[in-house]
């Protein structure tokens, strides 16, 4: 209580002696929040990490020819000795088997994944007015964003690790001798799609931003669960909303890199 | 029970919404995406086309980054400690991609 009334004074009182420049405590350095702060902190090295991944993705990338008409004919086939292109490999939608829709479904993730933010800046936006049924509201409708696209993306990485349903034929050299062999989607060791590399890249990526998305999830869960039981309300600030919907944007930002750099490019 | 009333009072109180600049941002995210999109089906692969890309991307960065995360509005250092050290994985992506290409020309 004591401690309380000091942080006061030196805040609020007309005591020009203590320069709110300096960091000695009773301010908010950056006029944030700790919590908020070192979530900016973690955000950013979470920014290096992903940027590592798409940047590999880049060096690996670059050290494959392209697909090249003139080259490796005119019509596109998977092969292990160019980098497919993107448009090529992620062309299915759900319950639309049998017909080419290149880049239709991740479009559709996209949008799910945009409007979960939106939502999220929605549940942020109520909070600051302390209305409690709307954060509720958007809370729930931001859980459900995510777990659609947590389903998107299982369907997805079904789809790739399944494959075509002619697969490729790769020429292997065994013992000095050339076997041929169909592959059939892709794992860790090999691809049918193109290099093993591409798969690998795949699954690390999209994997990793998954797992940032799942857990996104369960603090949404929890704030909504919090929220729901009246804490903040009590509390009298909604702070933790902003805290993991700074979280949960981020998450949407590293989507629209991955989208970019790993779907159009 | 009293805190059940006094939760209906403070509903009286809430102010109204104000989400004008959310949709606008929304709506800007999605116009810019639905242009990636058109691009992908109309223009051929090449460097114009990665460039457009990329100018779109950092386009949607600054938007999700600067209104829906609010960094626009908080103060000048908090904005720089979070900008600058951005301009590293600049160094990292230029010095990496020319590893890149060094490996494709020696392979």
């Amino acid at each position: 209580m004591a401690a309380t009334v000091t942080h006061d004074t030196r805040t609020t009182g007309s005591d020009q002696a203590f320069d709110k420049k300096t960091w000695m405590g009773g301010v908010e350095p950056m006029k944030v929040s700790y919590g908020k702060l070192m979530m900016w902190f973690f955000l950013i090295s979470d920014t290096f990490t992903f940027s590592a991944l798409l940047v590999t993705y880049g060096l690996i990338r670059y050290s494959y020819p392209s697909w090249d008409p003139a080259i490796f004919g005119e019509v596109f086939k998977f092969s292990n000795l160019y980098w497919p292109t993107p448009e090529m490999v992620y062309a299915s939608v759900p319950f639309l088997h049998g017909i080419n829709a290149p880049l239709i479904f991740v479009g559709i993730m996209t949008f799910i994944l945009i409007f979960s933010s939106v939502t999220m800046v929605l549940a942020v936006e109520a909070g600051h007015r302390m209305d409690q049924a709307d954060v509720e509201k958007y809370m729930l409708w931001t859980i459900l964003g995510g777990l659609a696209f947590l389903g998107s993306q299982a369907w997805e990485w079904s789809h790739f690790i399944h494959g075509t349903e002619t697969g490729t034929t790769i020429t292997e050299i065994i013992n000095g001798q050339n076997v041929q062999r169909t592959i059939f989607g892709a794992n860790l060791v090999e691809n049918q799609y193109g290099p093993p590399a591409f798969a690998d890249l795949f699954f690390f990526i999209t994997g990793f931003h998954g797992t940032h998305v799942f857990s996104g999830v369960i603090l949404n869960i929890l704030i909504f669960y919090r929220s729901a039981t009246g804490m903040y309300q009590k509390r009298g600030h909604y702070e933790m909303v902003e805290k993991v919907g700074l979280y949960w944007h981020f998450v949407d930002l590293v989507w629209v890199f991955v989208f970019t750099f790993f779907y159009l490019v | 029970m009293t805190d059940h009333t006094h939760g209906t009072h403070e509903v009286g109180e809430i102010p109204p919404a104000n989400t004008g600049v959310i949709w606008r941002t929304f709506w800007i995210l999605l116009g810019i995406t639905v242009v990636e999109f058109t691009l992908a089906y109309v223009m051929k692969s090449g460097g114009l086309r990665t460039s457009f890309f990329v100018i779109m991307t950092l386009v949607k960065a600054f938007y999700i980054v600067g209104e829906f995360m609010h960094l626009k509005h908080e103060v000048k250092s908090l904005i720089w400690a979070i900008v600058v050290p951005i301009t590293f994985i600049v160094w990292l992506l230029t010095a990496l991609l020319m590893e890149g290409g060094s490996i494709f020309q020696l392979r």
